[in-house]
């Protein structure tokens, strides 16, 4: 049971448009999540990445315009070809998601606590102190004042408060992957490390995995097990985290590396990503 | 909360006495004063008249007569209607309550007609129904509403399934309470509905885009990733938030629910402020007009006031805000 | 101004637009050709045949005619058409006199029929009037004051607005609270006390003007609300705070920088605030505090339908003013709405 993968996805292929316009965003990706492993999905925006990890619950909106196909393998079951129920199951009880942009990721006519208690009573139906719960999850996720809090709306709160309320939130369910989509984008520098760190803690507190999707290398470091660099709808390298930045295969990975300013290098100008040389 | 409300009362004050002092102007640009019909009327004393001059001041400037019938207001003597032959406060609570509920009918009316079609048009959005209640809603629009109030007349009179005017039947005055109270509606529904109508297209148009800016927030998404069912999502979080416009849209459609109830009172001929004030400045009984455009202006305003209210009950960023 | 043609042009290349700008401008041809299409005058009345039903068409000889009718009911004004008896309509012929333009007299008419009787496209009223005669008469009315007073108001507005909006501070902030003073009162009562104030200053044939300048007085408000709402985001913009830092006059950005950049805004303000102009006159006429009769107005005609007798019998024909009223007002509503699509591209992508 142990050496199965958490999630195992094979032959991933997203489209996107109807017939005479159909942009092929993920282009038959495979990759697996073990147990409590922290991937980090790198690569720049356009490349596939958070339309992947949408596709995992099939959170993409469902028409005609856009299409899935391959297999996404959670545990047991294809979520790719579960019915709604038993998708919902999934959603938030097994697999949760944090967003780039807390403020707007928050329903703003609701408070924190209602938030947190609407995913407690989908997921978690036997916890009867639903109240107690909710303040333990925003301690566990380092929110000062947790009893205040709860009767917050979003707009009270600062960015990284909003985001930790996030991840409390994403927590209450206990699931089994954290899909963190570039979680730190939208906060200032300091208050990322902060979230980095939290979310360094809770990996290493909770048997959960995390899948890290981000455009910045420098956030991977000292917090992923392994990274998977996409590339324009494809993954172009995959590995360990210390062999990928050690010594990178792909040209893009290289150039993604570069890209990372570091402190006691004298550089002229920042490095930019040199798209010919990538696609030769 | 209270000390918000205090406060926006507070900020009324500047704007009645701009309106009354417009109405005011109005009034008194008229060729004649006030009093030139009571002065015809054969039944009005000398005396009177004479008592009325000194009591609004007529031999004075017209900042003083101002700020005299402004006193007078305050006191709620409106002065007498020569028409009617009674003090133009009796009229007023007899005919403000009429618009009020004709009013709020017809609000109510739209507002249960508009929210679910827009709602509906939104989540099936292109649809043949999308479509067709568009184009309805234009066709809503584009009806005045005194044709409307024709036609329905029209109707009335032809079927013969509603009264074809007035408040009350001829027999009201022997009917016991209950069957009053129905006589009552039975005549209200055909008034609300005409009226109700022309704001039912804008508020659907309204809702359908509000519904369709929230289908597309974050928060749903991440309501869809907590595991929601589809109806909870859209009723607990769409809607939720898409309602919230309707409210500041409330003063807007207030504003035209009034000048509409005035036409569509007179061709119904309910018996509301609207056709009072019509009435009033065919015979020219100025005291009455005056009044009315007052009464019914600071209905407009107490109407934004409680949608503002409303908007701050229903929208904790504003409630919040304003409390800090 | 080029903006301007870009917008129309862009109207011209959607299917509906087109639709629309091609009903507008034959509804502004009848217009101004009534007289020459209408076969009566507003006033000519045949007390004899009230309430007449539309004369049926038919064809005789190669040559289309008109039945003729007799009055079967006296009391419900019932007409049936005689068996066999029919007039000719004659094209091209000359009737009542009038000029063209109002310049140039003339006597031709589009089509008429003999003196002796009648055509009654759309019936006639209680006098006997010819209702189509009158329909098209009223759309002068209806379809000129809509521009004339949307005209007048967007150049009150504007000279206000952008004014508030530019110069801020205590002007902006007299100027708004007067507007919101004017916007509290609802907008019809305002409307009649504003009738009954001024009307006594112009005699009765001057109606038109009252209602023009009451409709503007009562327009400008909100115009200008939303005139210096614009304003005030172009002022800020780098293009205006150069020629204020080159010391250009405020007439000169007013007028050379603003309006330009507030033309395509102003042109779907305009277009969207007709319909209240033709309501507005409408509903005044309606209640017979604008145009009086003899003249004829789509409002007052309807008005007339108001009567007992209207309502218990089938005169469907004297409802016509009230579809002539709703099919120019949904035409500038549709019309804006797709003027707004084009020119607000972001309102566009919300709608779809």
């Amino acid at each position: 049971m142990s050496n199965k993968p958490l999630l195992n996805v094979k032959d991933l292929h997203i489209s996107f448009g109807q017939v005479n316009s159909i942009s092929h965003a993920v282009q038959g990706i495979s990759f697996k999540i073990e147990k409590g492993e922290t991937v980090a999905v790198v690569g720049e925006s356009g490349s596939g990445k958070s339309v992947t990890a949408m596709a995992l619950t099939r959170l993409l909106p469902e028409s005609a315009h856009c299409k899935i196909t391959g297999c996404i393998q959670l545990e047991e079951q294809d979520t790719l070809a579960l019915e709604a129920d038993a998708l919902r199951e999934i959603r938030g009880g097994k697999i949760a998601y944090i967003f780039q942009e807390p403020s707007t990721s928050l329903n703003p006519v609701y408070t924190i606590g209602f938030q947190i208690k609407e995913a407690l009573d989908l997921h978690r139906p036997e916890v009867t102190d639903q109240q107690a719960e909710a303040e333990r999850l925003l301690d566990a996720v380092g929110i000062k004042d947790p009893r205040q809090t709860l009767n917050d709306y979003p707009h009270q709160l600062s960015g990284g408060m909003q985001q930790r309320a996030m991840i409390a939130m994403a927590l209450a369910c206990q699931p089994k992957l954290l899909v963190a989509d570039e979680p730190t984008t939208a906060l200032d520098v300091t208050i990322q490390a902060q979230i980095i760190e939290l979310l360094k803690k809770l990996k290493s507190e909770q048997e959960m995995s995390i899948m890290l999707i981000t455009h910045n290398f420098g956030i991977v470091t000292g917090f992923a097990d392994r990274v998977i660099v996409m590339f324009r709808g494809n993954i172009v390298e995959s590995g360990p985290t210390d062999e990928v930045l050690k010594n990178p295969q792909h040209p893009y990975t290289q150039a993604l590396i570069d890209c990372i300013p570091k402190l006691g290098k004298k550089q002229d100008r920042l490095t930019t990503i040199d798209y010919e040389k990538i696609t030769g | 909360m209270i000390s918000f409300i205090l406060r926006r009362l507070f900020t009324l004050i500047p704007m009645l006495l701009g309106i009354s002092l417009l109405a005011f102007v109005i009034m008194t640009a008229a060729p004649g004063d006030f009093l030139n019909e009571a002065r015809a009327a054969r039944d009005v004393s000398d005396e009177t008249i004479q008592q009325m001059e000194k009591q609004f001041g007529l031999d004075q400037p017209w900042y003083i007569q101002y700020l005299l019938w402004l006193k007078n207001i305050v006191t709620l003597n409106f002065g007498d209607s020569w028409t009617y032959k009674v003090p133009v406060i009796e009229l007023l609570r007899e005919r403000v309550p009429a618009t009020l509920i004709l009013s709020l009918s017809s609000l109510t009316i739209a507002w249960l007609i508009a929210v679910p079609l827009g709602v509906l048009a939104a989540m099936y959005k292109d649809s043949i129904f999308d479509r067709a209640s568009s184009i309805l809603a234009y066709a809503a629009i584009s009806i005045p509403e005194f044709f409307l109030a024709l036609l329905a007349v029209v109707f009335a009179a032809q079927t013969g399934w509603f009264p074809i005017g007035g408040r009350t039947s001829i027999e009201h005055e022997f009917m016991s309470r209950p069957e009053q109270w129905i006589d009552y509606l039975y005549h209200l529904i055909l008034p609300s509905l005409v009226l109700g109508l022309g704001s039912v297209a804008g508020l659907m148009r309204i809702m359908r885009a509000n519904f369709l800016d929230s289908i597309r927030s974050e928060y749903v998404t991440t309501a869809r990733a907590k595991g929601l069912k589809e109806d909870i999502i859209m009723f607990r979080h769409v809607l939720r938030n898409a309602i919230n416009p309707l409210l500041t849209a409330f003063g807007f459609y207030l504003a035209s629910l009034l000048s509409g109830a005035l036409l569509v009172e007179n061709v119904m001929n309910y018996p509301g402020l609207g056709q009072l004030v019509f009435q009033s400045l065919l015979r020219q009984d100025q005291y009455v007009v005056m009044a009315a455009v007052l009464v019914g202006a600071s209905m407009l305003v107490l109407g934004n006031l409680i949608a503002d209210i409303l908007l701050a009950w229903a929208d904790p960023r504003i409630r919040t805000r304003k409390a800090i | 101004m080029s903006r301007i043609r870009e917008v129309i042009v862009a109207v011209w290349d959607r299917k509906s637009g087109r639709a629309l700008l091609i009903l507008l401008l034959a509804l502004y041809v009848c217009a101004i050709a009534a007289p020459f299409i209408a076969p009566y005058e507003t006033s000519t009345q045949e007390l004899g045949k009230a309430f007449h039903p539309p004369t049926s068409l038919t064809f005789s000889e190669g040559r289309l005619a008109v039945r003729i009718y007799q009055q079967t009911n006296k009391d419900l004004n019932l007409f049936e058409p005689i068996e066999g008896k029919i007039a000719p309509i004659h094209f091209f012929s000359r009737g009542y006199e009038y000029k063209i333009l109002g310049i140039l007299p003339w006597d031709r008419h589009l089509f008429t029929v003999d003196e002796a009787h009648r055509i009654y496209l759309l019936g006639s009223d209680s006098t006997g009037r010819d209702v189509f005669s009158r329909l098209l008469y009223g759309s002068q009315i209806s379809l000129s004051i809509g521009l004339i007073g949307i005209s007048i108001t967007l150049f009150f507005g504007f000279i206000v607005g952008a004014v508030a909006g530019f110069y801020g501070g205590k002007t902006d902030f007299v100027i708004m609270r007067l507007v919101e003073i004017l916007m509290a009162i609802p907008g019809l009562y305002l409307l009649l006390a504003l009738r009954s104030a001024l009307a006594p200053y112009f005699s009765s044939t001057k109606m038109y003007l009252v209602i023009v300048i009451i409709l503007a007085l009562i327009g400008w408000a909100g115009t200008s609300r939303m005139i210096r709402g614009m304003a005030l985001s172009i002022r800020n913009r780098p293009f205006v705070q150069a020629s204020e830092a080159m010391g250009q006059s405020t007439t000169v950005i007013l007028f050379r920088h603003i309006l330009p950049n507030l033309s395509s805004y102003l042109l779907v303000a305009a277009t969207l605030s007709i319909p209240g102009y033709i309501l507005g006159e409408a509903a005044l006429s309606f209640l017979g505090l604008g145009i009086t009769e003899p003249d004829a107005s789509w409002g007052l005609m309807l008005s007339q339908a108001q009567e007992a007798r209207i309502l218990m019998l089938n005169f469907w024909w004297m409802l016509t003013p009230g579809v002539a009223i709703f099919i120019t007002v949904m035409a500038f509503n549709l019309l804006g709405d797709i003027l707004r699509d084009i020119v607000d591209p972001k309102f566009g992508i919300n709608k779809s």
